[in-house]
């Protein structure tokens, strides 16, 4: 479904992304590792389209359709949806609200019409439930004064309401506790569906013994080096990244 | 919004006024004591009244216009206006909605106003068809029963002219400030409202129901009393655009509260703000001000300001009264050329009086915006409490926000708190709800909207609702 052919990026003059190449079927989780400043996040802001990426080369298609074309709502409208590592904080503005929005938006541009209240009520309680979260949530405003394992696991709540086709998590696992690690990866293996993709982004390998991949990506310097299955990310567990880092330096 | 079509439109209208010939119902431009003689006279008002009049005409002869807000416009010639014309006849007014400009009735339907009522905002001769006639009846009716008085500023001199010798110019006095004292010389139109001791006004007062009988005027004057433990709420203006032959508008609105009284002034203001040069646009300058005369009483100001080419808008609080309480609650939005400088004075006599004010200001296009706020802690003013909290919200980099707090603190026992940001509108939260689905457009309403949150939240709840509808209109086209 997602196709990422020799994708060059640079962020202010500087190649952050060196010809790095990538397909996701539908079914699959991909895992995307790598050592700090090798581009990880880069690759999940470009394909959502966040601003200060310059694509120099290279193309991004997603179920036949070009992705650097489309604005960044038509992508989420179109099944792409990733979650943050840093979600903002919008003041005054109720999470269930943002939620609604989300959902009749993306809902609408697939000409299916906005969601009844007391449908989007039933579905929005038993995702909280299912998410270990209380409902006050939903009353109060996005992320303000969330701490950071909430904001985590409301990023999964939007995800299990707005069912992308294409699940990106950007390192999702960063400052949890372990209990809040555990919520948020059943939150991700309910995600997992024969028609729908999740990559997930991420440092480290403890997510990865909770949410099993079928695909491990190294990336090192801009450019995907090593692809495997689970075991390369155990590998990576106790060997660390320096020795593809040489590998990929010589 | 298709400011040109308006502006065509609202010039036409403008031609017409002039082209008709000057009847007896119109005074020709200029003013001088014969203008101020002939509207007294229109107006069929006593002697005391053409007195008082003269007199303010008087000292703003001798007065000259304020020069200190940050405001950019060209000097007023004030022989240019007409000060009195009386309403259009039917025959002169778009005879149909299909007369009236396509865009307006597009920004109507955009606000949910309703059928029968954009006919009227859109100047359409419908007094035959307007069925309001048996609403406000039934209206006063109720409004009898419970002692409140609820007429124009006219009828009031005429019928109840010991309340108005009272109370009329006691808080803000006719020397008060250049326009004050135009406007108190020339004052053609405005609503009185009084309710009895212990009488809660039995429900909202809004000016919509007296605007519908005759035009609103160029210089209100508007006067609320509310005796010990009385209580009103009063809603100004209307969300939908307001057209206007009138660039210059002057409005004096005096607030009383004896002991244990509480007024809530609530105004919604879209005047026209010109087109996206400013050309054609209102000029707005009101005084508004509340006297907590007795203890215990409380005045409570909310506005949404979202209109004219200038606002120069202050509405204030005198807190004489022991333990009284004044409160500012405002967003104001400028988009394109407009400029806006506004803000209150919370004057703080009585001991334990307390104020507060939030303050929110959004910027877009090549719009200016001030705050400007003074908060006076009188000598006798002890354990008085102050917090100021005054956010600006930036939409785009060619518009500019200033805060101008003011602080005069004349007892040490008193309590001031002060907060301000301005902030830009985030690219990081545009891109989180885009990436969401939601569109731009939607994305900036969502975000100014939560911006505003905490004043909409003290709107009357209809308005609340219509507030944000029209916060989303004025923004459209702000961003991308």
């Amino acid at each position: 479904m997602l196709e990422v052919k020799d994708l060059h990026v640079s962020v202010e003059g500087n190649e952050i992304l060196k010809g790095l190449s990538l397909t996701v079927t539908a079914g699959e989780v991909h895992a995307i590792m790598g050592p700090n400043g090798a581009g990880k996040s880069t690759l999940s802001a470009v394909i959502a389209g966040e601003d200060g990426y310059e694509v120099t080369s290279g193309s991004i298609t997603f179920e036949g359709r070009d992705v650097l074309e489309m604005e960044i709502e038509e992508r989420a409208q179109a099944g792409l949806l990733l979650g943050f590592q840093y979600p903002v904080e919008i003041p005054g503005v109720k999470n269930v609200y943002l939620l609604k929005a989300a959902l009749n938006a993306q809902r609408v541009a697939r000409g299916e019409g906005e969601i009844p209240a007391p449908e989007f009520m039933k579905l929005v309680k038993e995702k909280i439930n299912f998410m270990k979260m209380d409902s006050s949530f939903l009353q109060r405003a996005v992320n303000e004064g969330f701490s950071g394992g909430e904001k985590k696991r409301n990023e999964i709540l939007q995800m299990l309401v707005l069912q992308p086709k294409l699940a990106m998590l950007d390192e999702i696992d960063s400052g949890l506790d372990i209990d809040a690690m555990k919520v948020v990866a059943k939150g991700v293996n309910s995600l997992r569906d024969p028609k729908r993709g999740i990559l997930i982004v991420t440092h480290y390998q403890r997510l990865l013994d909770h949410v099993e991949p079928d695909v491990v990506h190294v990336l090192v310097d801009g450019r995907i080096v090593k692809s495997g299955d689970k075991d390369l990310a155990l590998e990576l567990e106790s060997r660390g990244y320096d020795w593809l880092v040489e590998e990929s330096a010589a | 919004m298709a400011t040109q079509e308006m502006e065509q439109l609202v010039r036409r209208e403008y031609k017409q006024g002039f082209v008709t010939d000057i009847e007896s119902d119109t005074v020709p431009p200029g003013l001088d004591e014969n203008t101020i003689a002939f509207i007294s006279q229109k107006k069929g008002e006593p002697e005391w009244m053409l007195e008082w009049r003269l007199d303010a005409y008087r000292q703003w002869l001798k007065m000259t216009s304020p020069s200190w807000a940050h405001l950019d416009y060209p000097p007023i010639d004030y022989q240019a206006i007409s000060y009195y014309s009386a309403p259009k006849k039917p025959e002169d007014r778009p005879q149909s909605l299909d007369e009236v400009d396509p865009k307006l009735l597009e920004t109507y339907e955009k606000l949910g106003i309703p059928l029968h009522e954009r006919a009227a905002l859109a100047g359409v001769a419908v007094d035959a068809v307007f069925d309001s006639v048996s609403v406000t009846t039934t209206f006063k009716e109720k409004l009898g029963e419970a002692g409140v008085i609820f007429c124009s500023i006219s009828e009031a001199i005429r019928d109840y002219p010991e309340l108005i010798k009272q109370y009329l110019g006691t808080v803000v006095p006719k020397g008060d400030n250049y326009f004050a004292a135009l406007n108190s010389a020339v004052f053609t139109d405005g609503s009185f409202v009084f309710v009895p001791e212990g009488v809660t006004c039995p429900m909202e007062l809004s000016t919509y129901f007296r605007i519908n009988a005759a035009n609103t005027g160029q210089f209100e004057r508007t006067l609320i009393i509310c005796e010990k433990q009385a209580q009103v709420s009063y809603l100004e203006g209307c969300t939908a655009p307001m057209r206007d032959e009138n660039q210059l508008h002057a409005a004096v609105v005096e607030l009383v509260a004896l002991e244990d009284a509480y007024i809530k002034y609530s105004t919604v203001q879209n005047w026209y703000p010109g087109d996206e040069d400013g050309k054609g646009g209102i000029y707005n300058f009101v005084t508004k001000r509340g006297d907590c005369r007795g203890d215990r009483s409380r005045i409570s100001w909310t506005q949404v300001e979202t209109g004219s080419a200038i606002t120069w808008k202050y509405p204030s609080c005198v807190l004489r009264g022991k333990d009284s309480v004044g409160e500012f609650y405002s967003v104001a939005v400028t988009n394109n050329r407009q400029q806006a400088d506004t803000g209150t004075k919370m004057i703080h006599i009585g001991e334990n009086t307390r104020s507060t004010i939030v303050s929110k200001g959004i910027s877009a296009g090549r719009a200016n915006q001030s705050y400007r706020g003074l908060v006076k802690i009188g000598p006798r003013a002890r354990n008085a409490r102050n917090y100021t909290q005054c956010d600006s919200l930036l939409i785009g980099d060619q518009c500019g926000a200033h805060t101008y707090p003011y602080q005069e603190i004349g007892n040490s026992s008193a309590t001031v708190e002060h907060e301000a940001t301005t902030s830009k509108i985030g690219e990081d939260q545009l891109f989180y709800c885009r990436s969401r689905g939601i569109s731009e457009e939607d994305a900036v309403n969502m975000i100014v909207n939560g911006f505003c949150k905490d004043v909409f939240q003290e709107l009357p709840m209809e308005f609340a609702v219509e507030a944000e509808a029209l916060l989303n209109v004025t923004l459209e086209g702000a961003v991308g």
